[in-house]
Formats: C-alpha cells, structure tokens, sequence
C-alpha cells in the first residue's frame, strides 16, 4: 500500500512540474527580449521627439545600414561568446579585407573575383584565430588581441594611407541603395538571410546544441564526442569571413576602400552580443535577443546623431551600455538569490560551493 | 569548545518537523532526527529519498520550508554556510566542490586560512598544517599542488581535510567514501571513530551498508522524503535496512554466465608516461573484465587513453584484431567505444542541460544525420532510457542540477548505453547508487555482456568487482601485478596484489599475464 502511494505521489506533479521547466528558461529569455523591444519602442519615441524624420522610410534606410556590418559580425561573435571564446579582431579582419578589395581593384582583378579572395583571406585569417585557439590552446582573448594588430598592420602594408574609390555602379548602389520602392537597403537582405540561418544552425540542429554545450561544460562536451576543437576552428572561420564580408559591404557603403575602415567596431560588435542576452562566460544566449540588440544600437546611434549628440560622447554611450549589458545579468542574479534567501530558496546558492562563480 | 563533559546519550544535534520542497518535488516531509554526543549516525535511502537535502539544509545550503534546528537543545538558525561553520558543523559534501585552481592547501583552508602576525595569512603554517591533515588520513597529497585533474578520490580526501580542519561539534559526511577504495575507507574510519570519541556527533550517510554496519552505532532510514525508522545497529540486519529503504526485499543480483566469443579490445604494451606501464590484455566479447587496485594505481589513466582522451607513450591497441589510432573520443565514440567517467560533475554530464540533452549528446550526429534535431524523437528516444534506469525525475525536460546525485549517475550511464557501444569501460558506475538501482545496474551490465559486449569495470568496491567480473586485473603502481581468473577471486587474493605483495606469495606474476592475455587469441 505504502509502495502505491510513493507511486502516485512521484505521479501527481509530474505534469505541472514538467511544463514549469520548459517554461521557466524561456520566460526569462523572453523577459530580456520584451525589455529590448520597449527600450526601441522608446528609443523610436524619443527619436520622433528629436526630429520628424526619425519615422521616415529614408531614416530606416540609414539608420539599418549603418549598423548592417557590426550586425552581421555579432552573428559568429554570438556563437564563439556562447562556445565560451571571443574574437576581438574582426575590427581588423574588415579593415583588411578592405584594402585587400581596394588593392586588387586598383590592380585591375575584376571585382567579383576580388571579393571572392577576399572571402578567402577572411577564411584563412579565422583559421589563423581557430588554430591558435582551439589546436594549441591558447586563450582566444590574447590570440585574437594579436591578430587585432597583425591584420590591421596587414591592411596598412597593403594600402598605405591611399583610399581606393571609383568602383562600379552596381557595387556601391548594393552598399547605399534599398530595394527599389522600399526602405530596405540590400545590406539589411544579406543581414536578414545569415540571421535566419544562424537562428535556424544555432537554435534548430545539433551544431548549435554542441556549441551551448562547449560553453557550459567542454570537459563533459569532449568525452561525449563533441570534437570541440573542430568545432571552435569553425567558429573562428565563419567569423573571419563574415568579418571579410563586412569589409565589402562597408566599402560598398562609403564607395571608398581603406585600411583603417572599421577601426573601434569590435566594441560595438560585443555590445551588440552581449546586450542581446548572451552571458559573456558562455553556454547562453539567443540569436533573437541579439537581432533585437542591433536594432536597439541602430536607433540609439540614429536618435544621438539625430539630436546632434557628438561621436566622442556617442563612444560614451556604447561604453556605458557595454558595462550595463555584462553586469545587469549578475545583479539580476542576485537580487534573485536575496529574494529566494528571503522566502526560503528555490536554487542552491552560488556561495562558496560554487568554484565557478566565486574565483577572485 | 563545551564546558561541560558531553553525555554519551544527550542529543547533540536535534532535527523536528523539517521540510523542503522544490518545485513539485517534495524533497523531505517532517522528518526528525537526532544525533549524540559520542554516536555515529547512519542516514540511509535510496537516490533522491531526500539525504543529501537534508545534510544541506544542516549546511546551511538550503533554508527549510518547515521544522526546527536544535544544537545542545538550543534551537539554531542555519541560513548560509558561513554560520554552518561557527556552529561548529562540518561537512563533507556529495560532490566535491573544489577551485580547482587553487592548490589543495588553499582549499582545505580556503574559509579560515591560518593567520600569521599582522593578520596576513600564513602560507608555511597553511602547508605544515594540511600536510598534517594528510598525514593523519595517510594519502600523499602535495598540498602546494593545484586542485585541478585531480582524481576523484583525492578531491573527495581534499574535502574530508577540509572538514576535520575545522573544530566541530558537528561533523556530517555525505558519501565520502563513494570512490574510495578500501585501504582509504579504514584511514578514514580510523579518524571518524576516534573524532566520535572525542565527543563530535558524526552523520553518516552511504549507500555502502557493509560500511554502516562498520562503522555506526544508529541508523536512521529515509524513503520518499519520510522518516521510517531509527534503530541501534545491533538491531538491525543488512535485509532489515534495505526493506526499510526500498520497501520491499531485494536480492542481488546474480552474474548471467555468457559465452565469451573473440577479442574485441587488445592492448599490447600500452604505457603512458607517469600513469602506467607495460600494460597488456584483451577483452573479449560477452566478458566483464574488472579493473581493480588502489587509488592511483592508473585504473582511471587506462581507460582514459581507450578513449582517446589521452595519448599512450608507447604500446598499441586493436579493435577486432586491427591496430587503431584513437586520438579523441569522438574517434573512440565511432570505433564502438564509450566510456562512463568517474566525475560525473566535470566529463560525465552538462549539469545545467535537461536529462534528455545530456542523454542525446553523444548519439545527435548519428540521430539526426540532417542536422535538424527532432525533440519529440529525441525526448521519446531519453524517457525509454531514463526508464529502463529507473532515474526517478518529474520528466526528461528536467534539469540535471536538480536530480539527487544518484539519479545523475543514473544520466551518466543511461547516455552511454544509448550510443550503442561494442566495448563499454565503467569507471566507478555505481558510485553513489542505492542498492536497487546497483542491482539494477548489474543487471544492465550482465545482460550487456551476455549480448556480446566487451565491458571493463572499474571499481573501488572490491565485493562489486568480485560478484561481476568474469576475469580481474589487479593494477598496482601503475602495472598489471596479478590476473585472477573468477574461479579464484577472493577479497584477500586481489587485496595483496593491489597493495603490491603478490609476487611473493602467489604464483600469478607479469610474464603469466602476458600468457593469459596470448592465451586469449587463440
Ligand atoms: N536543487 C534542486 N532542485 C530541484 N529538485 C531538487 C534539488 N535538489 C534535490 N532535488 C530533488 O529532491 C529529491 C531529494 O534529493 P536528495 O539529493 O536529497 O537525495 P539523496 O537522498 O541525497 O539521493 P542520492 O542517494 O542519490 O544522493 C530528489 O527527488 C531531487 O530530484
Ligand atoms: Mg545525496
């Protein structure tokens, strides 16, 4: 009798229980999620504030276009900060591809074939990154500070102090220009299609489960298969062709290619990811919150230009919201713990027990 | 500490009425307990009956929902593990919680670091002291070594130093003996029983009942979150305790013979540099081969370079009779090999993933050969395993975190089983596991090999390896000392090896294992 009771009493909260989990982690996401959408509600608000063109079809066109490079680098920035690693030098990678354009462009290589070498340079840069990182193990935030320097120095050899303009129509309409009868530029399509398919790679098949997996436990990820240094060398790959990639289409944006183009994205580039949700220590975060993240720093950036805000106290800003996206999480978290203290706790505590939180 | 003289029969450390409950799970239901001055205390029940809550919330880890506190019959308020400790209660918990990268004096002192002049803390008097520590509990441990790699034995005797470190009144050990082997099971013992005489309140909760009757004086047994019974240990037999813990008679399981076919795994010479040396053997299909030997005596390290975790120094190994390269355990995992390592926290398991991640991890490329993961199959394809297992969780969408240790064990192997292996290693499987689920684990294992696997068990609990082993290595120092067919396993005979005496009294040495193991090609 004792035996049937045990049964139903394991039985009974099963279902509830069940559905509280699953929905527990997503509602928190989506918590952080709806947080993003009001800060644009409001930033769009302020923004018609400062000025009747905030709302216009031709403002949209600006203000996503502005954004579109550090927007499409934050896609790979997501998934190596989630496998717990950082690239600092896609700033670079950029201005490198930049000059590596610009340099066969005034050489006479058509452009097509230029921008798929220079893809390749992308390519092959990332694998430099992967290789340090991930074969030899070296920590990703000195691998890839290096790198910051080595390819910029790259760019400046390659191009000097020249800029290359003069390219073709079609390239710089695709880097200016929106679809004709809309306020959607072209650069916010190729940003649209590599978010659908990071958000599908990342959220949708197990590539993505590896990678939450790497970042959470790599020990535990390595003993069940996951080839976590395959794995990290393709993250850095991506990054530096989407890095590269970047480069084209801010060449294509200013009709100009030079080696010091994207100096400081990197910092906008992480902003963006971690504003997004991601926890800078890995194993969490979403491609939707980091969507959402760009377009708040796009109207953020838009509205401060708008109402005049110089580019110096614009830097402040980012700045500022970098330090709110890392530590808003961990005030979250401890406000969290103080009301479970105080109402008899739900999550053991991350006191001294905890070696991962505590190390100073 | 008291001034008093302590009464062999006053309650030191009272429990009344104490609840706690985590979201669905009600986890204890006013559950009383005493412990005396003088007595160690047995705390048994099977995996998540609600031991190792009740030890935190002692701990202050955890605040009870309902019930009182009592220390020398005052009633106390545990509410963080800082105030645990000026209560004088110390705590050896389930899982090592070490900073691994802080060397293991750091560790063992890490809240109360011994002070030089000044107030500045003293780095010679902190080594001189945990040195001490070890001495006493007899392991060689370098105290200025980093924590991190570290076995799971050593981590669980950094934690056993770190609570005798303290000056307790209270002193609680959750499974401390869980990957221990039997010569540091009696040092440990030794201590136990003479802080017992001291006058501290011991708390002792295993799954490993020979150990309870060893050691305590009562015991007290928990199932489903309840009380059930309290008793002196004279008045209770081994079946006793385990009707009250399961609620029904259990049996041991009895090893299936199965016919053992061909060499699965070979291994010729194999050495790893600073781990083992020389090692030879096969394992054949349909046979348990037991690892046995003393804490680092490279058990661990074998198996660690069959998975292709580490790379062996020289020596080679075959697989179905053909020499093979496995540089990592993806490369092991596809050659038909799976391992269930021995820290489950670390390399076993993503513990903030849900059962049925973890479960699936190893198995997604095979799974969804298109990359897109299917849930529904995935969760269908985990609740079969977790159920087979008997992991007792309110669903496959459960966090691993909130599963009581055992039932992560449970994970641990349910995940391996699911890659479909042809040669199994099992490090330590049933650490931490309640006799139900062990009988069960042995029953998977058996039936595992009877339908031709090659299985390696690894185990500190000598009785285990015995009852299930078809053959028995001995390691010791790092070599294979004896091979002891089952016909003629004994406790006594794999005893001596291990501790190396075997080459003087018996007749079993290095050049008849390499026979034996020739012997199993032909
Ligand atoms: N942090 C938590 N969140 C949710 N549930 C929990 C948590 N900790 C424990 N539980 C649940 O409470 C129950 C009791 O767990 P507890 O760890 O006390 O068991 P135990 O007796 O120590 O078992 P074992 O022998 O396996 O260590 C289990 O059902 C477990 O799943
Ligand atoms: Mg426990």
């Amino acid at each position: 009798m004792s035996e049937e009771r045990a049964a139903v009493a394991a039985e009974q909260p099963a279902v509830p229980s069940a559905l509280a989990r699953r929905r527990a982690p997503l509602a928190a996401l989506a918590r952080w999620e709806l947080l993003l959408l009001l800060i644009i509600v409001i930033l769009t608000w302020a923004g018609t504030q400062i000025s009747k063109y905030f709302l216009t079809g031709a403002n949209f066109a600006n203000l996503t276009s502005a954004v579109m490079e550090v927007a499409i680098m934050a896609l790979p920035s997501t998934l190596i900060i989630i496998a717990a690693e950082i690239d600092l030098s896609v700033e670079s990678m950029l201005g490198l591809s930049s000059a590596v354009l610009g340099f066969l462009w005034a050489a006479g290589v058509p452009l097509q074939l230029d921008i798929g070498i220079v893809l390749v340079v992308g390519a092959l840069g990332g694998l430099l990154n992967g290789l340090l990182v991930a074969r030899a193990g070296l920590p990703s935030l000195v691998v890839t500070l290096g790198t910051l320097a080595l390819f910029r120095g790259l760019a400046q050899v390659i191009l000097g102090t020249n800029a290359i303009s003069s390219f073709p129509a079609w390239f710089t309409t695709f880097g200016f220009d929106s679809i004709p009868g809309t306020p959607v530029p072209w650069t916010l399509v190729v940003f649209a299609v590599l978010a659908a398919a990071f958000w599908y790679v990342t959220h949708a098949t197990w590539v993505g489960r590896q990678i939450f997996a790497v970042g959470k436990n790599k020990d535990a990820a390595r003993y069940s298969g996951v080839d976590v240094a395959t794995l990290k060398t393709a993250l850095f790959v991506v990054s530096g062709i989407i890095a590269a990639l970047a480069g084209v289409i801010l060449t294509a944006r200013f009709s100009s290619a030079r080696a010091d183009n994207g100096t400081g994205l990197t910092l906008t580039v992480v902003t963006i990811v971690l504003l997004g949700g991601v926890d800078i220590n890995g194993g969490k975060g979403t491609i939707p919150g980091v969507i959402l993240a760009v377009f708040t720093i796009a109207a953020l950036q838009n509205a401060m230009r708008l109402a005049g805000v110089s580019s110096e106290y614009q830097a402040v800003a980012i700045g500022l919201l970098l330090i709110v996206s890392v530590t808003a999480p961990y005030f979250a978290r401890q406000a969290r713990l103080v009301s479970d203290r105080v109402r008899g706790g739900r999550h053991p505590p991350a006191t001294a027990v905890d070696p991962g939180e505590v190390i100073p | 500490m008291s001034d008093r003289a302590p009464s062999p029969d006053r309650a030191r450390l009272e429990v009344h009425g104490i609840s706690k409950r985590f979201d669905a799970t009600l986890a204890l239901s006013d559950v009383s307990l005493d412990v005396r001055a003088g007595e160690i205390h047995a705390l048994v029940g099977e995996n998540g009956a609600g031991k190792s809550t009740l030890v935190k919330i002692l701990a202050g880890v955890h605040v009870p929902d309902a019930g009182r506190i009592l220390l020398d019959g005052r009633e106390v308020h545990v509410p963080d593990p800082i105030a645990a400790r000026a209560l004088g209660i110390a705590v050896v918990h389930q899982e090592p919680r070490l900073f691994p990268d802080l060397s293991v004096a750091e560790n063992v002192f890490l809240a109360d670091p011994p002070r030089g002049r000044y107030g500045a803390i003293s780095w010679r008097e902190m080594r001189r002291e945990a040195d001490a520590l070890f001495e006493q509990l007899d392991v060689r441990l370098d105290a200025g070594a980093a924590v991190r790699g570290l076995s799971m034995a050593d981590q669980q005797l950094i934690e056993i130093a770190k609570a005798l470190s303290v000056d307790a009144r209270v002193l609680i050990l959750d499974e401390p003996t869980a990957s221990l082997s039997a010569h540091e099971v009696e040092r440990l013992f030794t201590i136990v029983r003479r802080t017992r005489d001291r006058g501290v309140a011991v708390l002792f909760v295993s799954h490993r009942l020979d150990e309870v009757f060893a050691l305590c004086d009562r015991a007290t047994v928990f199932r489903d979150g309840k009380h059930v019974v309290t008793a002196p240990i004279a008045d209770l037999t081994t079946a006793d305790l385990v009707r009250f813990m399961v609620g029904r008679a259990v049996t041991l399981f009895p090893k299936a013979e199965a016919a053992i076919g061909e060499a699965l795994l070979e291994v010729r010479d194999l050495s790893r540099t600073g781990a083992f040396r020389d090692v030879s053997f096969a394992v054949h299909a349909g046979e348990i081969l037991g690892l046995a030997g003393l804490v680092g005596a490279g058990r661990t390290e074998i198996a660690r370079v069959l998975f292709g975790i580490d790379a062996p120094s020289a020596g080679e190994i075959r697989l179905g009779g053909r020499p093979v390269h496995l540089g990592s355990p993806s490369a092991a995992l596809r050659a038909g090999i799976a391992y269930v390592p021995e820290d489950r926290h670390r390399d076993g398991l993503v513990v903030d993933f849900s059962i049925a991640d973890n479960i699936t991890l190893p198995i997604l490329p095979r799974l969804f050969p298109r990359l897109l993961v299917h849930r529904s199959a995935e969760r269908t394809l985990a609740r079969g395993y977790a159920e087979r297992l008997r992991v007792r969780t309110t669903g496959v969408e459960q966090l691993v975190q909130a599963l009581s240790g055992g039932n992560q064990q449970k994970v641990v192997i349910a995940k391996w089983l699911a890659t479909n292996p042809r040669v199994l290693i099992l490090d330590e499987p049933t650490r931490g596991i309640d006799i139900g689920a062990k009988v069960e684990v042995h029953r998977i294992v058996s039936d595992l090999a009877a339908s031709g696997l090659g299985i390696i068990f690894i185990s500190s609990d000598l009785p285990e390896v015995l009852a299930m082993s078809d053959r028995i290595l001995v390691l010791h120092e790092g070599r294979i000392a004896a091979e002891v067919p089952r016909s003629e396993a004994t406790e006594e005979r794999v005893m001596f090896a291990a501790t190396g005496q075997v080459a003087a009294t018996l007749p079993v040495s290095a050049p008849a294992t390499r026979t034996g193991a020739g012997g199993g090609d032909a």
